[in-house]
């Protein structure tokens, strides 16, 4: 096990600090959907980027901006939970 | 030392309770069972009468108390859970948890047998099932001692060479329930002594965010895993500097282990918990008939004095091993490890199994052990 760091070395607990370099691409396991937002709908209420369990709702200035795609793996919960009923899943075509 | 010194009649729950009083811990996720329940009744009057600031969190469960413990621990606030018996034994998955992911909880223990047959007495058997959960235990011989390791815990506890669980036993109902002199410290005297509660990582400190509870596969779990032995080991040294400090305040030393009369010893008895109390009145005893014998009171199960045990009973020729909770099919715990420890030694190690499900060890038993006369069961009736 070459390279890898002796027990003395690593974070108490394992508690581990996130490395912007290493950033995960949990989209690659996408479901096969993805979502899509009528913005015309949207209240701004964030009920999206509360429930989303990968940090895929993009917020700019405190107001909803989208979905980063490199994260979503289309779980549908955004579209479940936002109560405008504005999110819908669409086929994932990319 | 203290100046003025008086003691109150207190069972081994009220002491705790009033060291949980005057630590004042932010959180207290709990749920009751017998024979701990009067510590968490106490504690919450206290509550109730604001005389702590204490966010008491009420459960469905132990594992639910335990988990919530996890997380505000983690979160960066001092955090104390009290259970017993069952409550233990369904907490055990998550104290595993907690000592992995390095939560210094501190919580009281009313020892109490595990079911079946459903029993309330005391017994070891649910500190003996979470021995290896990475939980540095402590066992008290009476409700004084309940009352000081308390007050030692959360030092021990929060300390950064540690930064590990730290359960603190005392025998249900012989201690939980039985009203003896007990002295408390001032309370200002225990603020200062417990001081601020600090980790190197609290989960709110969101100007440093950090992922907790990774996943570890087999390049790196045995590595993380080991950090808890490490910290066990370092925790020997910490568990003295702590003691050797609440002496100056108390005039009490609690050390990991007792000595009692040992010095010129021949036979030794090693035991946890109150049983401690009554050996040593057969070693007054014993001692007044010109029997070289002695006691050695394991005060700190986890981690276990291994060194001292050996050197304190150096120079014994026989050391019998008081488990009080049962092996089936195996060799008693603490018989097993003193055992190892002595392998090599000049002393030949009996070990017993005694006092499950609440069952007294009377003087005349204790005798029988010093003398070689008890049997593997002692107390056990039987028809053969
Ligand atoms: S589908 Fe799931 S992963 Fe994707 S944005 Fe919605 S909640 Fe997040
Ligand atoms: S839950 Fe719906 S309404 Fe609320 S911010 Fe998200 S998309 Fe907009």
């Amino acid at each position: 096990m070459a390279g890898l760091r002796p027990w003395e070395e690593l974070p108490i607990g394992g508690a581990v600090e996130p490395d912007p370099a290493l950033r995960p691409r949990t989209g690659g396991w996408r479901t096969g959907l993805r979502p899509q937002v009528d913005l015309d709908g949207c209240v701004n209420c964030l009920l999206c980027w509360v429930y989303c369990p990968d940090s895929a709702i993009r917020v700019v200035d405190g107001a909803f901006a989208g979905f980063d795609l490199d994260l979503c793996k289309g779980c549908e919960i955004c579209a479940a939970v936002c109560p405008a009923e504005t999110i819908a899943m669409v086929a994932d075509d990319g | 030392m203290a100046s003025v010194r008086t003691a109150r009649l207190l069972t081994g729950s009220e002491a705790v309770a009033n060291a949980m009083r005057q630590i004042d811990p932010d959180v207290v996720p709990i749920y009751p069972i017998t024979p701990q329940t009067p510590i968490i009744e106490r504690f919450t009057r206290f509550v109730a009468d604001g005389e702590t600031s204490t966010e008491i969190v009420n459960v469905e469960s132990e594992h639910s108390a335990m988990s919530a413990a996890v997380g505000s621990a983690l979160a960066g606030a001092r955090t104390m859970t009290a259970t017993s018996s069952q409550g233990l034994a369904l907490m055990v998955e998550v104290i595993y948890i907690a000592a992995g992911m390095r939560a210094p909880i501190v919580m009281a223990v009313g020892n109490r047998a595990l079911s079946a047959p459903i029993n309330i007495h005391g017994d070891h058997s649910d500190g003996y099932l979470a021995r290896d959960s990475g939980a540095i235990q402590l066992f008290a011989e009476n409700a004084q001692e309940a009352y000081d390791l308390m007050v030692m815990a959360p030092r021990i506890a929060e300390h950064p060479d540690v930064l590990l669980p730290v359960l603190v036993g005392q025998d249900g109902f012989t201690i939980t329930h039985s009203a003896e002199p007990v002295e408390l410290l001032p309370d200002e005297a225990v603020r200062a002594f417990v001081g601020e509660y600090r980790i190197p990582a609290p989960l709110l400190d969101l100007s440093a965010p950090r992922s907790q509870g990774m996943f570890a596969m087999p390049d790196y779990y045995f590595e993380l895993r080991h950090q808890i032995a490490a910290a066990m080991e370092r925790a020997r040294e910490v568990i003295e500097e702590v003691a050797a400090e609440y002496e100056e305040l108390s005039g009490r030393r609690l050390s990991a282990l007792e000595e009692y009369r040992l010095e010129d010893a021949e036979r030794a008895l090693v035991c946890m918990g109150s049983t401690a109390g009554t050996v040593k009145d057969v070693v007054d005893e014993l001692r007044a008939e010109g029997e070289r014998v002695g006691l050695l009171e394991v005060r700190s199960f986890r981690p276990l004095p291994i060194e001292r045990i050996r050197a304190a009973c150096s120079g014994c020729s026989e050391v019998a091993v008081l488990d009080r909770a049962d092996t089936p099919g195996g060799v008693g715990a603490l018989h097993a490890e003193c055992a190892a420890i002595l392998c090599g030694s000049r002393a030949r190690v009996r070990g017993h199994v005694y006092g499950l499900g609440g069952r007294d060890l009377s003087p005349a038993e204790i005798r029988a052990v010093f003398a070689g006369a008890a049997p593997r069961y002692v107390g056990l009736r039987s028809a053969s």
